[in-house]
């Protein structure tokens, strides 16, 4: 009960390894942004599964609710997912860029096309 | 006026950054960016002696009243930083006019300075607020612009030099981001001064544990610690001249100044020491940066890439400091913040004025360069002597602090190794000196004389500064020493 | 002018001098004038400052604060004084020698070359009178930076080796020993302020002093103590001037002096006397004079053979220091003075030797006495001073530190300074031999005269110099007690 009562956080964990998995193990450069974004996501889940309270409705004053869920990580996060959004459209806009300039996106490609000369 | 300033240095460098697009007309983005960065300099001057008898100033942003709004928090530290940027930046952009047009196309010169100024903001902010999160939000912003500074680079390798740092800077900030997480699970509460008082009865807690481990290794990524150091010699290589000097000078230094404030600060020096064995983790990394990213620099034949390891190996000495855990050792590592970022600053400004003048950095083009550019070769000179810890520089006051600490352990071996390995930079720093001076240019080179004044300048007076500091050391060893006493003190 | 003027001025003038003469690099005759000028007013200030010191003044002045506690001091006592004096002195009778030398080699870059000839100046000036270890250690890289640029001065493959063993050795151990031990020093005591009768409590660790004292007396590069005697031999590449006055006079003086300096007021002469390690350091020194002779037998260069000599010679002062007796250190502070007159004499004569007939070996000296008499029997003269035989200077020191032996009862080092002195003989002796006995290689008359005036005109200060100490070591040698409060 104890371990299942803490499912999101095993969400958190294998999603945090899948992106991180894609990150270091995928030489395609979309690929790693794509395992960055997961990697990033779990993050955001993290801090939302904080944000919740048994219970607790959504942080509207209302009459006759007494409970309700911190909000404050959510705000958090909002502020997060834009600069995750900000981080992956860099991303790919370098991936472009690299594209163009070594027309490939393999990482080991790029390294054997960078090695002196 | 002066009770806003702690807001307004912040803010005016990013409001900055919109209007050099808006101006963006021939040198107006330049001018916008270096008003705007020497208004940064006067404000954190002002704040540096605000609380230089040991105040500390706490600032309400927006109003909204610490814990539950952002506090903004100036400490010795904190002001002593804010005047490394800022001042970095304004000894630079002067440099960037000629610089920048010569290796940047003039259609993205207003893009450059934007981002130069944002980057500015995000490395103030995180100098200055004193909020964990909010600490997340100018990490990003601050290396967002420079993933996009670096890939303005004339190589296309900087292209995939940033992209490296892109995915390596942001698993670091999401690991803090992850640190951060777990603190506000177990103390409900992101303002450093109230987690401050809130962590000391959870230091047994598993989860306080997890969340000192994630937030420290994605701080060691983003200050480029061995072995996490990969994405840092490429970046400095490739990136345009401007970007390299004020990175070296400032972007690693803030990412310390994180450990230091998470560290003892927010963890405080009894958990970081004694209940994780972070001295011991530091110490042996440190050592491990220095001894090894010092060889690296002898072999490699890019002096800007020679100079990165030297980097690496730099950080190695104050993260030495810091393991130390006593005052001098602090006292240490946080002058070496200052006068490497003052040596380090010199000499890749000197590597804009070579890349200027000949194109590349590259061991071999800086033949005769003793006798073809010799104002600048001097400046290399002795700078180079900083980066050594020659008497009479910079250099020297952080290597005499840092054996001296290393005595006071007992660290003998230690103190053994720093000494040797001053020897090592000897050995790099000379290896370009004897080409510059000895090797007679191709006689197929095209002729080269010492870049225009508007680059001279800048580079000398970081240059002069690397002696200033050798000898008056009342700014920075001073705030150094204060800063360290408030923080061992736990403030 | 207060004795802090003076002191602080015997810093100031060089380095505006080397200000001014960089600036005169179209107008030799005015730069010449200008560099004996400010080697004149050195000179001057230093016996100004002389004076106030014997009658007994101790002026200090801090330059800079840099580190709480350890300032940058500038102070001026008996042994620094003699050391300056020696030093200023000498750079006039250089100046006019290199003014021979240089334009008779026609060399290029000579305003860089007197530039930097006064910023050695400066930094020998400063290691005279630094007031403390530390400045003592600041003012000791200097001068092994300042002095690179004269090494390498012909900025060809053979002088980047030579400069790359020159301040590779001279950086490695002062980096690596020396300042290691200033910062022990400082750890241990609380202070690098130089102290008569030294820093230590009687408590200290024999074991830690003996580490210490090997960080100074190896640390000290400059003191050619082997086996970190290898710079000097290799900065034979400079041209003659800079080995006269640098590298028998300035620089390895400076070595020599730091390592006195600290025995006297850091260790203090009565502890170190109760310090059993001195005598490692006495058989280290004794090991040195006895092999650099003998590699000096050996060598057929004229200038190596004379560094050679020079590294033995300067042993001397060391193991006169690590005897720890008052006639020891005199006898050292002595031998600076007396081996300053006599080597710089010698080195003239082999630039003089190779700027009017061009000859660089011993080899090709047969004979040379017939065209150039003056020059070999200045030669002569200093060879027998640096033998340390009467009437030189040489004789007064060695007598002295042979004194000191006796005191220290060390019958075995005795035996070490006779050796040492056939030797020297042996290795000196049949230059001159060679010179004025032997027949000419080649027949027909000579190709080749005497060297140009200014530079025998030196010659003909250094060796009255020799003489002079001889005739007047009265008042040198009650100068030198002072150091030790007297015999």
């Amino acid at each position: 009960m104890e371990v299942l009562g803490h499912f999101n956080y095993w969400v958190v964990v294998v999603l945090m390894m899948i992106g991180f998995y894609a990150l270091i193990a995928r030489g395609n450069l979309i690929k790693k942004i794509v395992g960055l974004n997961i990697f990033q996501a779990s993050v955001f889940l993290l801090f939302i599964t904080l944000g919740k309270v048994t219970g607790g409705s959504a942080p509207i004053i209302a009459e006759g609710i007494t409970v309700y869920s911190n909000p404050l990580p959510h705000v958090l996060i909002l502020t997060a997912i834009v600069v995750g959004v900000a981080t992956t459209a860099l991303g790919l806009a370098l991936v472009v860029r690299i594209h163009e300039s070594y027309s490939t996106i393999e990482e080991n490609e790029i390294a054997d096309m960078d090695r002196e000369p | 006026m002066i009770a806003q300033f702690p807001a307004l240095q912040v803010v005016i460098p990013l409001l900055g950054a919109p209007l050099c697009i808006i101006l963006r007309r021939g040198a107006l983005p330049w001018l916008i960016a270096l008003l705007v960065s020497w208004a940064a300099l006067a404000m954190a001057a002002t704040l540096l002696s605000q609380v230089a008898d040991g105040e500390i100033i706490s600032y309400a942003l927006g109003g909204w009243l610490a814990p539950l709004g952002i506090e903004y928090r100036i400490d010795t530290l904190n002001a002593f930083m804010l005047l490394l940027v800022a001042g970095t930046s304004s000894a630079v952009l002067p440099f960037a006019y000629k610089s920048v047009a010569k290796e940047i196309p003039q259609d993205r010169h207003y893009l450059f300075y934007s981002g130069f100024l944002l980057m500015l903001t995000g490395l103030l902010g995180m100098a200055i607020t004193g909020d964990a999160f909010n600490v997340f939000v100018f990490i990003e912003i601050s290396s967002l612009s420079s993933y996009a500074m670096i890939a303005m680079g004339r190589d296309r390798r900087a292209l995939s030099a940033a992209f490296t740092y892109l995915v390596m800077g942001t698993v670091g900030a999401t690991f803090f981001l992850i640190g951060v997480g777990l603190i506000y699970a177990v103390t409900g509460t992101l303002n450093m001064a109230d987690l401050a008082e809130r962590l000391p009865p959870l230091y047994q807690s598993r989860t306080v544990l997890a969340a000192f481990a994630f937030i420290s290794v994605g701080i060691l990524l983003k200050l480029a610690l061995f072995p996490l150091h990969l994405w840092l010699p490429n970046a400095y290589t490739y990136a345009p001249s401007v970007v390299t000097a004020f990175l070296a000078a400032t972007a690693t230094k803030v990412a310390i100044y994180l450990l230091l404030r998470f560290g003892y600060t927010v963890f405080g020096a009894e958990f970081v020491f004694n209940i994780v064995p972070a001295s011991e983790v530091l110490l042996t990394l440190a050592l491990a940066g220095v001894i090894i990213a010092s060889f690296v620099a002898i072999f490699q034949s890019d002096v800007k890439r020679l100079l990165a390891y030297s980097s690496v190996a730099q950080i190695g000495y104050i993260i030495l400091g810091i393991s130390y855990a006593n005052v001098t050792g602090l006292t240490a590592s946080i002058v070496h913040i200052f006068n490497h970022a003052v040596t380090k600053g010199a000499l890749f400004l000197v590597m804009g004025c070579v890349a200027y003048a000949a194109g590349a950095c590259r061991l071999e083009s800086f033949a005769g360069l003793g006798k073809r550019m010799p104002l600048t070769m001097a400046a290399f000179v002795i700078a180079g002597l900083s980066l050594i810890g020659v008497p009479l520089t910079a250099g020297f006051i952080s290597k005499w602090y840092l054996v001296l600490g290393a005595m006071e352990k007992g660290w003998w071996p230690v103190a053994a190794v720093i000494l040797a390995t001053s020897l090592l930079a000897a050995v790099y720093v000379w290896r370009v000196v004897e080409i510059a001076y000895f090797r007679d240019a191709p006689a197929d080179a095209p002729p080269l004389s010492d870049p225009p004044l508007a680059l001279l300048v800048p580079t000398w007076v970081l240059t002069g500064a690397c002696v200033y500091f050798g000898i008056e050391t009342s700014l920075s060893l001073g705030f150094a020493e204060q800063a360290a006493i408030q923080l061992m003190g736990g403030g | 002018m207060t004795p802090e003027t003076l002191m602080v001025l015997t810093l100031a003038v060089p380095l505006a001098g080397a200000a001014v003469i960089s600036l005169l690099d179209r107008s030799p005759n005015v730069r010449e004038a200008a560099t004996l000028l400010t080697a004149v007013v050195l000179f001057a200030l230093n016996i100004a400052l002389a004076a106030d010191v014997l009658a007994g003044a101790r002026p200090e002045f801090i330059l800079a604060d840099f580190i709480p506690g350890a300032p940058i001091l500038l102070g001026a006592e008996p042994l620094g004084v003699i050391f300056g004096l020696v030093a200023s002195g000498l750079w006039i009778v250089t100046s006019v020698y290199a003014i021979g030398y240089m334009r008779g080699k026609h060399e290029a870059k000579q305003t860089r070359f007197y530039t930097f000839f006064a910023i050695a100046l400066t930094s020998t000036m400063g290691v005279a009178y630094s007031g403390n270890l530390i400045s003592l250690f600041i003012f000791y890289e200097a001068l092994s930076l300042s002095t690179y640029p004269l090494v390498t001065h012909h900025n060809n493959d053979e002088a980047r080796k030579g400069g790359r063993t020159y301040l590779g050795v001279l950086l490695t151990t002062s980096i690596g020993f020396f300042l290691f031990g200033v910062l022990w020093v400082w750890h241990e005591a609380g202070t690098v302020a130089f102290t008569p009768g030294g820093v230590f409590s009687g408590q200290t660790d024999p074991v830690l002093i003996a580490a210490l004292l090997a960080l100074f007396v190896f640390g000290i590069g400059k003191a050619g103590v082997m086996p970190f005697h290898r710079w000097l031999p290799a900065a034979m590449v400079a041209p003659t001037p800079v080995s006269a006055l640098l590298h028998a006079v300035a620089v390895v003086k400076a070595g020599v002096f730091s390592i006195l300096k600290v025995t006297v007021y850091i260790f203090g002469v009565d502890f170190l006397a109760a310090t059993p390690s001195t005598g490692f350091f006495l058989w280290v020194a004794a090991a040195t004079i006895l092999i650099a002779s003998i590699i000096a037998l050996r060598q057929d260069n004229l200038k190596r053979r004379l560094a050679y000599s020079t590294v033995g010679q300067l042993s001397y002062i060391v193991l006169a220091a690590m005897l720890a007796n008052s006639a020891g250190i005199v006898g050292g502070a002595l031998h600076i003075a007396s081996h300053a007159f006599g080597k710089i004499t010698l080195f003239f004569c082999a630039g003089a030797i190779y700027v009017a007939a061009n000859k660089t070996t011993v080899s090709q000296l047969r004979g040379i006495g017939r065209s150039m008499p003056w020059t070999m029997t200045a030669f002569t003269i200093g060879a027998i001073s640096i033998i340390g035989l009467p009437p030189t200077g040489g004789f007064v020191s060695k007598w002295y530190i042979l004194l000191g032996v006796l005191q220290a009862e060390q019958p075995v080092m005795a035996g070490v300074l006779i050796v040492s002195t056939l030797l020297s003989a042996a290795y000196l002796l049949p230059v001159v031999y060679t010179a004025f006995f032997q027949a000419p290689e080649e027949t027909g008359p000579p190709t080749h005269g005497e060297a140009p005036r200014p530079i025998l005109l030196a010659l003909g200060a250094s060796v009255t110099l020799t003489f002079l100490m001889f005739f007047f070591s009265q008042p040198i040698v009650r100068f030198a007690s002072q150091i030790v409060g007297g015999i």
